[in-house]
């Protein structure tokens, strides 16, 4: 199932954008190729994108909670971009606010936020 | 009193099935114009339950109503299992309590995104979730 959702690099950062549905096969495949990338590449950022998600359930969320903490493990910083106002809403109504994952409104907010953190951990090596 | 205009029965076996229904629930919900934060909170209703049903009880099914109650649309939503059952539902309903590979958020969530929401549970013999979303003015 490798390979469904394509993985692209601008500069030091990851982009993948997510337009299908996200099963289970799919989503581990999903972690697994986003983690092997970002030993393969080097990258510091990554940048989810689901505007392409017109529902974000439990377990979806969970899935895109857990990228970004194995990113952060790996000296990644991750952020969530292009959550659909009925998606935000859902998810906090459910209970489940997605703590600890940042997010932007859009790929050039998320990309612009990763660029001003990514410089300075640089800077501090 | 309630009336049922239509209703659409879809068993749940296989984890295609959770996206064959709430596909199925966001379609009607769309044609029956409700608005997009009403429909996207079904929808992920829809998506919670059936794989509740499906984790807990290895295959049940989801029977889809189109309902009215004489003044306003809604759908109604009924799903069964024949797993073991829930056996502390108001710890389930609390939240958090999670018996699965989940979060714990799928029965109170999705409690919190309908209007109506009944939940009956016999131990050992199966699990009856009842979810109504009525269409707003």
């Amino acid at each position: 199932m490798a390979g469904q959702i394509p993985i692209l690099r601008i500069g030091s950062t990851l982009l993948v954008s997510i337009q299908i549905e996200l099963r289970d096969a799919v989503a581990e495949a999903f972690q697994a190729d986003v983690l092997s990338e970002i030993e393969r590449r080097g990258t510091t950022g990554l940048v989810v994108d689901i505007s392409g998600l017109d529902m974000v359930d439990t377990y979806v969320a969970r899935i895109l909670a857990e990228t970004g903490r194995m990113a952060k493990l790996m000296g990644t910083s991750t952020v969530l971009v292009g959550m659909r106002p009925e998606v935000a809403a859902t998810l906090v109504r459910m209970g489940y606010d997605m703590a600890g994952v940042r997010t932007a409104l859009d790929l050039d907010d998320g990309l612009a936020l990763l660029g001003h953190v990514v410089p300075n951990r640089l800077a501090d090596r | 009193m309630i009336k049922v205009s239509a209703t659409h029965e879809i068993r749940i076996d296989c984890e295609d099935d959770i996206i064959k229904v709430r596909r199925r629930v966001r379609d009607i919900a769309e044609l029956r114009k409700f608005d997009s934060f009403a429909t996207a909170a079904i929808t992920t209703a829809t998506s919670e339950l059936a794989r509740n049903a499906l984790v807990h009880g290895g295959n049940g099914s989801a029977c889809i109503e189109e309902v009215s109650d004489g003044f306003r649309l809604g759908l109604r939503i009924v799903f069964h299992d024949s797993g073991p059952g829930v056996a502390d539902i108001p710890r389930a309903l609390a939240g958090g309590y999670t018996t699965a590979r989940s979060m714990g958020l799928g029965l109170s969530g999705s409690r919190r995104l309908v209007d109506e929401f009944e939940l009956e549970s016999v131990p050992g013999v199966g699990t009856k979730v009842t979810v109504t979303k009525w269409r707003r003015f």
